[in-house]
């Protein structure tokens, strides 16, 4: 393998948060009734013409924008021709000589690196319909609802050399494009979709011959995709054989990538300037409007947790996976002090993530207030808790026992034990009832002390302040 | 009444001497009776006319008034009308009843006007002789042994019968005023955008323009008034504000600047043609005009370049037409594709096949440069050649088409010979301008000559007026085939 250099590119389909679709006034809900949320103009009824929707563009400069791309001052919608049932109009309005977006990247983590993937275009365009295969003995059903839903086409260079890296950017743009809520991130309804071109070549060689998998809808699915083409490939060529340019599909059920067509029966789309649609003309001014309604960016909102909260890369960039997460972090340290931003970072990614991902909840939603939490953090920082019992308390408020953190520890009687005397009295009960650790300690059997400690803690029910039982166990061992 | 201009039927119905009923049933009767002679008409409704009409009268009676109110008129089957068949002229559509109003449709219901009827049309509008509707050849009422011109030539036949005292047409390429020519009476295509395409079924999208049929321009300014405006559903409609095309029409034109292109006036004209343009631009010599030679060096290529950008359009157009969600669909076919190519192959006929082929390989990979874009850099010559052209004259004039109507088939085998009937008209939809026909007079064997008037961008007004004056002073306008007698 390591004599072979992997390169893909990937396309992705966003679509857009916008009540109404993109060049007609239906709604874009998902989940209607077949058909229920499609008009004249969606089903290209004769006569009917587009009128392009504001808030499609709006998204368009919105993430333009949040990738440091250029917004082009004017883009053109074309037609792209091809038959298909659920393609209404008999073409797909698009743009192609001339995008609304040009460059831009996104910095992406993989591992300890860092990596920098160039996009070479977004156009906005429109979605097709749905052509239902089941249930209608023989023939297929044709549902419309999602046709003229809004996308944003995002085309990367060819610049990741592993499924890995395509995931990372995957995900790091799934992040984005909620974050600058142009797009809900449901995968599952397909509001993102990756399409990934795939080549190998041997390393310096000219690019291979590419294929692309498409409508891939998980990031597992990415990656399980990804990984069985570079295996297909490599063999292939290996084999002596040669790659073909060709459609692909992935079949989840095998984890195999198959031809749907070869390049031989690709479409010729026919483009042109759509007569229908004047060029899309964007001012200075505009662009200046929607970029000061745009939230503050993830790879800046690092940059700023870095440096404010002297934070880890690494913990920065967990923090700021989503806008919610960010929010939530910040508002927690509002309340709990700056110093204590580190602990605050370990909650948020520990055990709040934690209990989130096992319930399927946003952080949005979490039981347990950034100002909850915060208070669980002073009680550590002012010891009158340890960490230990912290996590008790937490179990507490997310379960809804007690408003805050004070009344919980209250409540339960959960206030550490600090009073050295009273831990001393403790300590010496533990030893007199543990002869045998104790010998063994002195035997040289460091665990035995481990033990002890475990037994002291025990006794006050986790209250004893840890690092008081060691330092007092230690003294009273070595006397 | 029948003879009446759309003016005095707006005055009667106001001075409640006739209603809007019974004027209906005066031109249902008309229709009912020389139809079957001229096929001007698609569908009549008896009913539908009718309820409309006693709608008109009860918002009379409930105090409303208005220029158009109960006032009748037909429609080129190409605008969609909710519950009319609206065929398009093609089998593809011979099944389809609207739900929906095109905005023309709908702007002049808004206005009270009463719809007699859907006309008949070349199909899709794909033609100069109306001979390629699903629905057979239009006869001219002239003669009925040739054709009435297309693609609005239902329109066109009716309102030169009188089955109608006005129609809408549509204009890709001179379809509302190589019609007007050769039956006899006023047209007018507006400027690129002033009227809505919003239920105008699609042709060629940067070309098509709906505008009025009428007796006069003095009707024509009429009908206008209602057609034009602001769309919003219409994204190449323009955001202009609200006028009166009738304003000027009583302005005297002396002064006048009439641009006389010398490349309308070469050879290829019929001579009785242009005798009777000659004598028109005398009288408006007399009117108080002058005329200058002005020049459209590229109006040669607007043949050739509309050749690759209608079909180009229209092929994309047609698209929707594939018998998946209305219209024509195979009774019997295999796989998909199968049922694409059987419905498209039975529901178009021979001449849109032929322009979606042209259009589809013109805009195929590789020929897109050579074909669709060099059109497209021609068509910017042209409107060059048309503002350079104007700075020396207020509006061009030259005959509507180079001979007044042949006879039926005469060119039906002979596309090329079809589509030069339409040489001096397409250069005025390339540019986008507004452009008319007036009758100016008849040719040795009886039949109209139309008198092409192009005006500058929004000139509508102006051209309006200067068809006015020319109508005041002549009566070509007036006279009538025997039919309508």
């Amino acid at each position: 393998m390591s004599q072979w250099e992997v390169v893909i590119g990937l396309e992705t389909h966003v679509q857009l948060q916008t009540q109404s679709k993109i060049f007609s006034g239906a709604s874009t809900a998902f989940g209607a009734a077949p058909n229920a949320q499609a008009c004249a103009v969606d089903i290209a009824l004769p006569g009917v013409l587009p009128v392009l929707n504001r808030e499609a563009v709006v998204c368009a400069i919105r993430f333009g924008l949040a990738v440091g791309a250029e917004i082009a001052p004017r883009s053109v919608f074309a037609r792209k021709n091809y038959f298909y049932p659920d393609l209404p109009k008999g073409y797909q309005i698009s743009q192609f000589e001339i995008p609304v977006v040009s460059g831009g990247g996104l910095t992406i983590q993989v591992g300890e690196t860092e990596k920098y993937v160039h996009l070479t275009r977004a156009h906005l365009e429109e979605d097709a319909g749905k052509s239902l295969h089941e249930d209608f003995h023989g023939k297929s059903g044709i549902d419309l609802n999602r046709a003229g839903t809004p996308l944003l086409e995002i085309v990367t260079e060819p610049d990741m050399r592993s499924a890995a890296e395509a995931v990372a950017y995957a995900k790091a743009l799934h992040a984005l494009v909620q974050w600058i809520g142009i797009c809900d991130g449901n995968m599952q309804e397909g509001s993102f979709r990756c399409d990934a071109n795939v080549s190998v070549r041997r390393p310096g060689a000219p690019l291979g011959t590419r294929r692309e998998i498409k409508n891939l809808n998980s990031f597992r699915f990415l990656q399980q995709a990804i990984e069985y083409e570079i295996k297909w490939q490599i063999e292939t060529i290996e084999d002596g054989g040669k790659i073909q340019q060709a459609t692909v599909l992935f079949d989840p059920d095998t984890g195999e990538t198959r031809a749907m067509r070869s390049k031989e029966d690709a479409h010729d789309y026919r483009y042109f300037p759509d007569p229908d649609l004047l060029p899309l003309e964007i001012k200075p001014d505009w662009i200046a409007a929607v970029k000061a309604g745009l939230p503050e960016l993830p790879a800046a909102m690092k940059a700023r947790f870095e440096a404010d909260y002297g934070l880890s890369a690494y913990d920065a960039g967990g923090l700021t996976a989503t806008r919610g997460t960010a929010k939530y972090f910040e508002d927690c340290v509002a309340i709990a002090g700056k110093e204590s931003a580190k602990p605050c970072a370990n909650w948020v990614m520990g055990e709040v993530a934690a209990r989130l991902n096992k319930e399927g909840l946003e952080i949005s939603a979490a039981p347990v207030s950034p100002a909850q939490l915060a208070g669980v953090v002073k009680r550590i920082a002012d010891n009158t808790i340890s960490n230990k019992i912290a996590k008790d308390v937490f179990e507490a408020l997310w379960s809804g026992e007690g408003k805050d953190a004070d009344a919980v520890i209250e409540a339960k009687g959960l206030k550490q034990i600090t009073d050295t005397g009273a831990i001393e009295k403790i300590i010496d009960e533990v030893l007199a009832a543990n002869p045998k650790s104790v010998e063994e300690f002195r035997a040289g059997k460091d665990k035995a002390f481990n033990a002890l400690v475990g037994q002291a803690m025990k006794a006050t029910k986790g209250k004893a302040n840890p690092q008081q039982v060691n330092e007092l166990l230690k003294k009273k061992l070595a006397g | 009444m029948i003879h009446a201009s759309l003016k005095d039927l707006s005055a009667a119905l106001a001075a409640k001497k006739v209603s809007a009923v019974e004027l209906a049933t005066l031109f249902l009767d008309r229709i009912e009776k020389l139809n079957p002679t001229l096929n001007a008409f698609v569908s009549v409704d008896r009913d539908k006319t009718l309820a409309m009409a006693r709608d008109a009268d009860a918002r009379r009676a409930a105090g409303e008034t208005g220029p158009l109110l109960g006032v009748p008129l037909a429609h080129k089957d190409i605008f969609c009308a909710e519950g009319w068949l609206t065929t398009c002229g093609s089998r593809m559509l011979s099944n389809f009843v609207s739900p929906y109003d095109a905005t023309v449709v709908r702007n002049f219901k808004q206005a009270g006007a009463v719809t007699l009827g859907k006309c008949n049309m070349d199909e899709f509008a794909m033609g100069s002789s109306n001979e390629t509707s699903f629905y057979g050849a239009v006869k001219n009422p002239w003669d009925t042994a040739r054709v009435p011109g297309g693609s609005s030539g239902g329109s066109a036949a009716a309102v030169a019968a009188r089955l109608a005292p006005a129609a809408t047409g549509t204009d890709t390429g001179g379809s509302i005023r190589q019609p007007a020519a050769l039956c006899g009476f006023t047209g007018l295509k507006p400027t690129y955008g002033v009227v809505s395409r919003y239920g105008m079924i699609a042709f060629a999208s940067s070309l098509d323009q709906g505008g009025p049929m009428a007796r006069s321009a003095e009707d024509c300014a009429l009908m206008l008034n209602a057609m034009a405006g602001f769309d919003e559903r219409d994204s190449t409609s323009l955001e202009r504000p609200v006028e009166d095309y009738a304003r000027d029409l009583d302005q005297p034109l002396a002064g006048l600047r009439i641009g006389l292109p010398k490349e309308f006036f070469g050879a290829g004209m019929d001579e009785d043609v242009r005798a009777a343009v000659e004598a028109a631009l005398a009288e408006y010599r007399k009117l108080g005009a002058t005329t200058v030679e002005v020049s459209l060096p590229n109006s040669g290529l607007s043949v050739p370049a509309y050749y690759v950008i209608a079909p180009a359009e229209a092929s994309s157009n047609l698209s929707r037409f594939d018998g998946v969600r209305y219209g024509h669909r195979a009774a019997e076919y295999g796989d998909l594709n199968d049922m694409y190519s059987k419905s498209r192959a039975q529901g178009f006929g021979d001449e849109v096949k032929r322009r979606i082929l042209v259009g589809t390989y013109v805009l195929s990979h590789g020929y897109y440069d050579a074909y669709y874009l060099q059109a497209q850099k021609v068509r910017r010559l042209i409107a060059d050649d048309f503002a350079a052209a104007f700075k020396d004259c207020d509006v061009i004039m030259g005959p509507t088409s180079p001979s007044t109507a042949f006879r039926l088939g005469e060119k039906a085998a002979d596309p090329v010979q079809m589509y030069l009937s339409d040489i001096y008209t397409i250069a005025v939809n390339l540019a986008g301008l507004p452009g008319m026909s007036v009758p100016c007079g008849f040719d040795r064997q009886g039949l109209p000559v139309g008198l092409q008037i192009v005006g500058g961008w929004f000139a509508e007004a102006k051209m309006l007026n200067v068809a006015h004056q020319y109508q005041r002073a002549t009566d070509w306008h007036l006279r009538r085939p025997a039919l309508a007698e």
